[in-house]
């Protein structure tokens, strides 16, 4: 399973959204590494299709992807299971997106 | 904790015109008789200030019987994060029914003025105009049942019954201010 985790160092979540993707790869007993990726640039989230930190790509799939996103350096919002707004995924999401990864594999 | 760039807790509150999601301009003098004027600084995109949106709405519909204005001002750069252009305001405000002035800061000149860096960022004023508290609106922007220090409800409190804040200054949470 391949892990990317992709952030803009202004965006005030990345750090909690890290640590709630490895406490559920840990807890979904998957070992591998988490390659993090700092996204400071038009041209890199250009590159990198990204939507907006924090992001989390496993085997090249966004756990929550979004349609026509734009693609920039700053904060996206998530839309948790009980329909709230956060600048993180739900631990929840983030667990089903590995397990879903898992089983494809 | 944050530096104030260019308020600081006791200063008087800049001026300002500008457009807002009504079709009409507003000025901070056209407040100037309210018990108290909430400036934050704000726009559409930030998820932190969608986490905290429905608590403004809630904040502004408390306490505007009591003669308080709140006043969200958008200064983002549209050109490079197109969701924060004004249409887009307009249709936010529609959509989560804004009961507070939503304005915008195209030349992000007022923005700059006030030294604000975060969406949302809280520029409290009194009755004299004079800035009480500056911060965030309350201690947890992603769960509003956990919420255990109301910043700024807590602060027109104060402000509404004379008294001295306990906190007058917090560290804003939220995505940065986009730069032209």
């Amino acid at each position: 399973m391949k892990v990317r985790f992709l952030y803009s160092e202004d965006c005030p979540s990345h750090e909690e959204a890290l640590k709630r993707l490895r406490s559920m790869l840990q807890q979904e007993g998957v070992e591998t590494d988490v390659e993090i990726v700092r996204v400071d640039t038009f041209e890199q989230a250009e590159a990198e299709h990204f939507p907006g930190s924090p992001t989390i790509m496993i085997d090249g799939n966004d756990i929550c992807p979004i349609p026509n996103a734009h693609y920039a350096p700053a904060c996206r919002a998530y839309v948790l299971e009980d329909g709230r707004v956060s600048p993180l995924p739900s631990v929840s999401m983030i667990r089903e997106a590995i397990r879903a990864a898992r089983s494809e594999s | 904790m944050w530096e104030l760039a260019n308020l600081k807790v006791g200063d008087k509150a800049l001026p300002f015109n500008l457009p807002g999601v009504d079709g009409a301009n507003h000025s901070m003098e056209e407040y100037s008789g309210n018990a108290a004027v909430a400036v934050i600084f704000s726009c559409n995109h930030c998820p932190y200030v969608r986490a905290w949106e429905d608590r403004m709405v809630q904040i502004q519909s408390d306490y505007a019987p009591k003669g308080v204005q709140l006043v969200a001002i958008n200064g983002n750069d549209a050109t490079k994060y197109p969701e924060d252009n004004f249409e887009t305001m307009k249709s936010r405000a529609r959509e989560k029914h804004f009961n507070f002035l939503y304005l915008r800061d195209e030349s992000q000149e007022v923005t700059e003025s006030y030294g604000a860096e975060r969406t949302p960022e809280v520029f409290l004023f009194d009755k004299t105009g004079n800035l009480r508290y500056h911060g965030a609106i309350d201690d947890n922007y992603d769960d509003p049942a956990a919420v255990k220090v109301k910043y700024l409800r807590d602060a027109l409190d104060a402000v509404l019954s004379g008294s001295k804040l306990s906190t007058p200054e917090t560290n804003p949470v939220g995505c940065t201010i986009k730069w032209k």
